[in-house]
């Protein structure tokens, strides 16, 4: 994934790359010009010589600012490219998902990674084009250096750097974890917040304040606890590898002393490898920081991979629909697992031009299943769907679901004007038939607006009603007057005068309906009226054969009528 | 910056002084020794001049004082560090801690009129980032701008000369990081903006990513997310570009400094005015000395942020929540007599809701409240419990105003049943012995025995002792709200407020829920939102609510003769199926 990501962008990581490489280069090369300095120029007392190198640093300084800015430019270009095509791939993979690739991953979990996860991966590949070349290149670089300048003396820097490093791991392999655990209890506080947020009138109810706030202080305090347990480990980074530097660096005197005073080592020498000891100590801490990027990003790639990775398993077939004879739907013995366990069980109807179909059946029956594989949303385990006689398969995709006006338990809608939003489902319709769609909805209220069906609708539509949202999402599916208007249970929150209104208008429209819910008044008066029962197909009829031939459909409507009609 | 923000902020340190005082003491320890170890090693290295030139007894002091003041340096160091983290994640605890107590506190309104998800979101990310102010403003702005004071005098000790070019050459850096950081602010803020509304489009798109696949949305979809993607990219790289800049820029500025020390340095050890020890301590110095600019100005980059968040949280502890103390009138013996009169409330001073309500439930009746939604029902219950305050009138129970009895103790006369069921993460009896903490596990099942909750609770694996995931993930709607109403039946309150349920509870659980009312209601007053006909048919009073106001009142047959608004909603309901 990375390559394939990062190859449009392969020019530019590879010039920001390099830049970067010779960038610390220049930084490499400074200590031996300033050793230079002091071993000819002072003991030579020679000013022309300190002057032209004194310069030579001055122009080093600068040529590597150039080249620091050049690789921080290709480094932004490449990694914002990368996150950018990222995002696009991504968020056209979630759009070929089928609903059961969606309830897979869950939506908050696909929005975290679409924005987030890319963020850190993205940051991720601009620190492997700034960092991740840079510290380990002035790591060896500064090695290599202290060789040449004296042998004897680098076996120190040998010995010096792994215990280094084993102090930053060891600080950091510790506290990471930890820091994990933290960002849990963190999550621990904010669930009680948010528990209390929405149970607060209960809270109240019951005079539990109290008793809420010492929960909670349980939880910070256990939180501040570990804070400072973790602080007490990673106070400890700075000291530890600041005092092995520092004893390195003592090893070094003593030993520059020898070699000095054996006339292998001139004094300037000593204090060029002091300052590649200085170096290492910097590069390695730039370079645990990448590491920890590196970990955080490991962890985003997999997420991030895992979206890319699936493959719905709903293939799109070729065929439009056109108007051939036959039933609109038909199901022939069909099944459909979900998850593993049996959500329907070997159904068979058929659905003809301009009928009404009641689905009615209590929570978990399977209605809602159902009608999602009318639209291929999931796809049946076993048996066949036709629409029009031809294997549902056949359709295209789009030309299935054109034909569709679905309108979800859940009301959907999004940022925009009302206008807008009915049209999702009709890209070109005009005011007039919006307007049309919205009155047959019982969506009138728009009209008493100032903006009319211009009035602007707030992200999720907070600015509504439950009842409004619903007529609304029930106005966008008729506005493409569609073959097949399903309505799955999208009454719930209208009071029963709107309700009532609502069905009124909807028997008057010449379209085949499917309506699901849970209440019989919904139902009773369709053509056909299909009863299910823990994912099986119970009755089937009209409600005066049902009620005298199927057991459930008798005990649901007693248990609803007795307390409905007087 | 804010200074009014931040002096409240630095009031939280206050219980905490003397770990600041310590701390800063430290820190002063630290930068002296850690200033002194340059000086040291300088000397060391003037002690191997050549060949046959090195004094080995002398560098072998010069060895032990480095040893010395590297470890006291460093021994500070984890001081300071262990001292400021102490203070800091007290301080977050002791705000989210107000903030909680606040949120406990605050009116009903205020939570219902702003969005949870904000609230929560200065409970956690805005104290956080405050948390990560303070570390930052503890450990590194003292420390920057003393080892900024020390390095000068330090350079100024050695070589006077040599540091001024130092001084003066330190503007210039300052000059650069502030043209960086104007720069950058601006692509900062629109990359943050633009990031915003990315963000923004995929919560929606992707959260009602079901609906946009039902209409064949997704290719306009498609598009209009690559060209807000396209725009983030290209102020991403400007924005990234910018902010990558300070780095290299503070570093040449540090290369240019260093070179001029070397040169200066230099001409002056040959002058003899310096040693070369001096001057290698001087590099030194030289080379860390823009750390503490560019710790400083990320202190307060972070703490801008941090004060900014600051003044959010003071924002919500600053609403006056203080409860009225006073009233503790009690009530000896509970009748149950609720009279309301010529009650008055309105959410904005413009806009009455309600006007002018009146009703009267006598002992043990049943008042049932209908109407279309947004009518005013929840409204009328929040005033009852004592949720909102009214503007005018006054509800009284058993002739006493609840304006003179506690908020606790109205709340506790009533038994409270709300359509959205609240549970907390717990498990199964913590849930139902809420309002009642001692209650033995008898009356536990008792209580659950008589909501008719027991039967599906002894089916789970663990019984009562299930733990319920969060807010209930684990269990139906039906059977959510058949543990509130057994929550209840356990602390048996004088009176009930019920809210049926309108839908998505499947037939068998609602007729067990509707049994569990009716026990329930046996000999209590109640007040119940009604959408069963059952329920109004029994009522002793219906009040038919419109636009905030009763607009008929009474018995349902009485209402049904008069062919009003009630006959209207009756028979439009069951109009199709005559």
């Amino acid at each position: 994934m990375w390559m394939k990501y990062l190859k449009p962008y392969r020019k530019e990581a590879v010039i920001g790359f390099f830049f970067k490489l010779i960038e610390a280069f220049f930084e490499l090369i400074v200590p031996i010009v300033v050793a230079d300095i002091i071993d000819y120029g002072i003991l030579h007392q020679d000013q022309q010589y300190i002057l032209q190198r004194g310069l030579l640093l001055l122009v080093l300084a600068l040529l590597g600012y150039a080249c620091a800015l050049v690789c921080q430019y290709f480094a932004s270009k490449t990694s914002q490219g990368f996150g950018t095509y990222l995002r696009n791939d991504m968020f056209k993979a979630i759009h070929a998902y089928d609903y059961e690739n969606i309830d897979e991953i869950g939506i908050p979990s696909l929005m975290t990674r679409i924005t987030n996860d890319t963020n850190q991966l993205q940051l991720a590949v601009a620190m492997t084009i700034r960092l991740a070349s840079r510290s380990p290149f002035l790591i060896l670089g500064s090695l290599v250096m202290a060789f040449r300048i004296s042998v004897p003396i680098a076996l120190i820097f040998i010995c010096a750097a792994p215990i280094l490093a084993l102090a930053i791991y060891g600080v950091m392999s510790k506290s990471l974890p930890l820091y994990l655990k933290i960002q849990k209890q963190l999550d621990h506080v904010s669930l009680i917040c948010r528990e209390n947020l929405a149970g607060i009138r209960v809270i109240r109810a019951f005079s539990k304040q109290k008793q809420e706030k010492e929960r909670f202080q349980q939880a910070t305090q256990k939180q501040k606890n570990m804070q400072i347990q973790v602080g007490k480990l990673s106070a400890l980074l700075n000291p530890s590898t600041s005092v092995i530097v520092n004893c390195a660096i003592l090893v070094i005197l003593y030993a520059g002393g020898l070699q000095v005073n054996a006339g292998h080592l001139t004094q300037g020498e000593v204090i060029a490898l002091i300052n590649y000891m200085n170096q290492i100590l910097l590069s390695m801490f730039a370079f645990a920081n990448v590491i920890v990027i590196y970990n955080k990003a490991t962890a985003c790639y997999k997420r991030v991979q895992e979206v890319l990775a699936i493959q719905p398993a709903i293939q799109d077939g070729k065929c439009l629909i056109d108007n051939q004879e036959g039933p609109l739907v038909t199901f022939d013995h069909v099944s459909f697992s979900y998850q593993g366990s049996h959500a329907l069980h070997d159904l068979s109807f058929s659905i003809h031009q301009g009928e009404t179909i009641g689905i009615i059946g209590g929570t978990g029956s399977g209605k809602s299943t159902l009608i999602h594989l009318i639209p291929r949303f999931y796809e049946a385990t076993q048996g066949q769907i036709y629409i029009k006689n031809r294997p549902i398969q056949d359709y295209s995709l789009f030309s299935l679901r054109q034909m569709i006006g679905l309108v979800p338990q859940q009301a959907t809608l999004f940022t925009g004007t009302i206008k807008e939003n009915i049209c999702l489902a009709k890209e070109n319709a005009s005011d007039d038939e919006v307007k049309q769609a919205l009155h047959l909805a019982q969506a009138s209220f728009v009209d008493e607006w100032k903006d009319g069906i211009y009035s602007h609708i707030t992200q999720g539509g907070y600015n509504l009603s439950g009842g409004q949202k619903q007529r609304l999402t029930i106005a966008r599916a008729l506005v493409r007057n569609p073959e097949l208007l399903i309505l799955d249970d999208s009454a719930s929150a209208l009071d029963f005068a709107t309700d009532a209104a609502l069905r009124k208008a909807i028997a008057t429209l010449p379209q085949t309906t499917i309506i699901v819910s849970q209440r019989v008044s919904a139902i009773m008066h369709a053509d056909k009226i299909l009863v299910l029962s823990h994912g099986e197909l119970v009755g089937m009829g009209k409600h005066d054969e049902l009620m005298k031939t199927c057991e459930i459909y008798q005990q649901i409507v007693t248990s609803q009528m007795s307390k409905e009609v007087a | 910056m804010d200074i009014k923000t931040m002096k409240r902020l630095l009031s939280f340190c206050r219980p905490y002084m003397k770990y600041l005082y310590c701390a800063l003491l430290c820190s002063s320890g630290q930068i002296v020794f850690t200033l002194l170890t340059p000086v040291f090693i300088g000397q060391a290295v003037d002690h191997i001049i050549g060949q046959g030139l090195v004094a080995f007894d002398l560098l072998f002091q010069k060895m032990l004082w480095i040893l010395g003041s590297v470890l006291i340096a460093e021994i500070f160091d984890w001081l300071v560090v262990r001292l400021s983290n102490r203070m800091t994640y007290a301080i977050t605890k002791d705000l989210r801690d107000q903030l909680f107590e606040k949120y406990e506190t605050l009116p009903l309104s205020y939570i219902d009129s702003h969005a949870h998800g904000d609230l929560l979101s200065r409970m956690v990310n805005d104290i956080d980032l405050i948390g990560d102010g303070l570390l930052q403003g503890f450990t590194h702005l003292f420390n920057g701008i003393a080892t900024i004071i020390g390095t000068i005098c330090f350079m100024l000790y050695i070589q006077t000369t040599v540091a001024l070019i130092v001084i003066v050459l330190t503007p210039l850096s300052l000059v650069v990081a502030t043209i960086i950081a104007n720069k950058t602010y601006k692509y900062f803020q629109e990359q943050l903006a633009l990031r915003g509304e990315l963000g923004a489009y995929v919560e929606e798109m992707i959260g009602g990513v079901k609906v946009v696949k039902a209409y064949g949305y997704e290719q306009t979809n498609q598009e209009r997310f690559e060209e807000i993607n396209q725009r983030v990219y290209i102020s991403g790289v400007k924005s990234q570009f910018l902010g990558a800049l300070a780095n290299p820029s503070t570093r040449v500025v540090n290369n240019i400094v260093y070179a001029s020390v070397c040169i200066a340095g230099s001409l002056y050890v040959i002058g003899g005015s310096m040693s070369v020890g001096a001057l290698s301590s001087f590099l030194s110095y030289a080379n860390q000395y823009t750390k503490p600019f560019n710790e400083i100005s990320n202190v307060f980059t972070e703490l801008q942020t941090a004060l900014a968040c600051a003044s959010r949280v003071f924002h919500l502890l600053d609403i006056d929540s203080s409860p009225k103390q006073g009233p503790t009138k009690t009530l000896s013996h509970i009748q149950g007599h609720v009279q309301i009169q010529h009650l008055s409330f309105s959410y904005r001073d413009d806009e009455p809701f309600i006007e002018d309500f009146n009703v009267e439930a006598k002992p043990g009746q049943t008042i049932a409240i209908v109407g279309p939604t947004g009518c005013g029902k929840t409204t009328f219950i929040n005033l009852l419990m004592k949720f909102y305050q009214p503007q005018h009138g006054q509800i009284c129970i058993d002739g006493i105003d609840i304006q003179d009895m506690s908020s606790d103790y109205v709340r506790s006369l009533y038994g409270m049943v709300l359509q959205d069921s609240w549970l907390f993460q717990g498990s199964i009896k913590d849930n139902i012995a809420y309002g009642k903490k001692e209650a033995t596990d008898q009356e536990i099942i008792e209580a659950a025995q008589k909501a008719h909750a027991h039967k599906f609770i002894i089916q789970l694996k663990d019984g009562y002792d299930t733990m319920i995931s969060e807010e209930g993930g684990n269990l139906s709607q039906g059977q959510k709200q058949l543990l509130c109403i057994a929550r209840i039946m356990l602390v048996k309150p004088p009176m009930l407020i019920l809210d049926e349920a309108t839908s998505s509870i499947d037939t068998r659980t609602e007729k067990q829920i509707q049994e569990a009312f009716d026990l329930m209601m046996e000999g209590r007053t109640t007040f119940i939102v009604a959408h069963r006909l059952s329920t109004i048919q029994k009522a002793d009073q219906i009040l038919v609510m419109n636009h905030g106001q009763i607009i008929e009142q009474g018995k349902h047959e009485e209402l049904l003769k008069k062919h009003g608004f009630y006959h209207h909603l009756y028979y439009s309901q069951f109009e199709i199926q005559k």
